[in-house]
């Protein structure tokens, strides 16, 4: 078995393990970490597809690696911004609590 | 290959432990750990330039925003409405995860063979650029439309975090999350470190032509500096209406959006490069985006104004 092969499975476990997080997790950011894991894990499927590429002189298909890159740059941009909804939902409830209660 | 299988373990082990730790800091932390190892992974794929990427922004830029953000949830007193799911719904989340990992395991078995590759165009785009690093030849000119788009993406979420202010708050200044201890552990390593990590992220950015590096890695480090300088409590964030900081977050993509736009007139094509000028026309491009890339980055972290301006 080569190397990207078995970070290919490693990717597969990586997204049944985040995906199961995403699901079984009750907390918001629970949620958002088990995404984030996910992604870990989609990545590194992409990433071993860019290994079996290998070819003219390089150690890998530098496209799908450029895409993966940009992927993670994306996906900062959306835990960021996910982070600020569950944040800005946190006071907001805070907020409707202690109306209701006064 | 028995380093890539114990690399592997010790991958899902830290992953399995992010999922099943009891308090969602520790979890976090586990995180942290989970990208540091994908970078070790990355670099064992032969992908040096990700495992850079990874390992600021998967491990330590998202780790960082997570941890502010689980101790501040945790200062809240709102564990309402968070009842666990029931054994039937988690045993029904299992089957599906594992349905989910043998399918993409049995996608990885039956890969094609030869696998499909676009590295010669990549390496023929490559001599048209002068750059001597593949990644960023590719990121720069072969899928250049790519990072366009993505640096539009950064914007526009920040403009998403931007809009969720209170509205007393608008035009304020990001919450600040610091001890203003003056002579604190904190302020001291900042002092020291943040000199040396601007030049670092300089100088990852400014190989990333011919080596591993590039304007995405080199504008992490730049950002993460930022932060940290800003958590030592030795600068402050800007007033989101400041009209230098709009400046700096646009001129990365209008620059990039102008020369594209010029690439019909001077190489027939939208972000084509005539191939005479097309190294100076990508470092012109370059500076200006990892410097809003790094402010857009930092600014995601600080999160909404929450201080509104006297």
């Amino acid at each position: 078995m080569s190397a990207a092969t078995l970070y290919g499975f490693c990717a597969a476990v990586l997204v049944g393990l985040g995906l199961f997080g995403l699901l079984a997790h009750p907390q918001p950011l629970r949620k958002i970490l088990a995404f984030n894991l996910i992604g870990g894990g989609v990545f590194l499927l992409f990433g071993a597809v860019a290994r079996r590429g290998a070819a003219a002189g390089f150690g890998g298909d530098p496209v799908p690696q450029a895409l993966v890159i940009t992927g993670l740059v994306v996906a900062f941009a959306a835990t960021a911004l996910a982070v600020a909804l569950l944040l800005r939902l946190m006071v907001a409830a805070s907020q409707a609590g202690s109306r209701s209660d006064g | 290959m028995s380093f890539d299988i114990g690399l592997t373990l010790l991958v899902l082990a830290v992953a399995a432990w992010t999922i099943a730790a009891r308090e969602t800091f520790v979890a976090v932390v586990g995180f942290v750990a989970y990208g540091l190892l994908l970078a070790f992974v990355w670099v064992r794929l032969a992908a040096p330039d990700v495992a850079l990427t990874e390992a600021a922004l998967g491990s330590g830029l998202t780790g960082g925003l997570l941890i502010g953000a689980s101790s501040r949830l945790r200062r809240s007193q709102s564990p309402a409405a968070e009842e666990a799911p029931g054994v039937v719904l988690k045993a029904a989340a299992a089957v599906l995860s594992i349905l989910v990992s043998a399918g993409l395991a049995a996608i990885v078995l039956l890969l094609p063979d030869p696998a499909p590759t676009l590295a010669p165009q990549a390496a023929a785009s490559i001599a048209a650029t002068g750059l001597g690093n593949p990644v960023t030849a590719v990121l720069m000119a072969y899928r250049a439309i790519d990072t366009l788009l993505e640096i539009v993406v950064l914007l526009l979420a920040l403009v998403g975090i931007w809009s969720l202010a209170a509205d007393r708050d608008w035009g304020g200044r990001p919450d600040r999350r610091v001890s203003t201890d003056p002579v604190s552990v904190l302020t001291f390593v900042a002092q020291l470190l943040v000199p040396v990590g601007i030049l670092v992220g300089i100088h990852i950015f400014w190989v990333g032509s011919v080596a591993p590096g590039g304007e995405f890695q080199g504008a992490t480090t730049l950002a993460a500096m930022w932060i940290l300088a800003s958590m030592a409590g030795l600068v402050d964030a800007p007033a989101v209406t400041r009209r230098w900081l709009r400046l700096v977050l646009v001129i990365g993509p209008a620059v990039f959006l102008a020369i594209g736009l010029a690439g019909f007139a001077l190489a027939g094509a939208f972000l084509a490069y005539p191939e005479s000028h097309a190294k100076l026309l990508i470092l012109i491009i370059e500076i200006p985006v990892t410097l809003a890339i790094a402010a857009t980055l930092a600014l995601l972290v600080a999160g909404p104004p929450e201080r509104a301006q006297r």
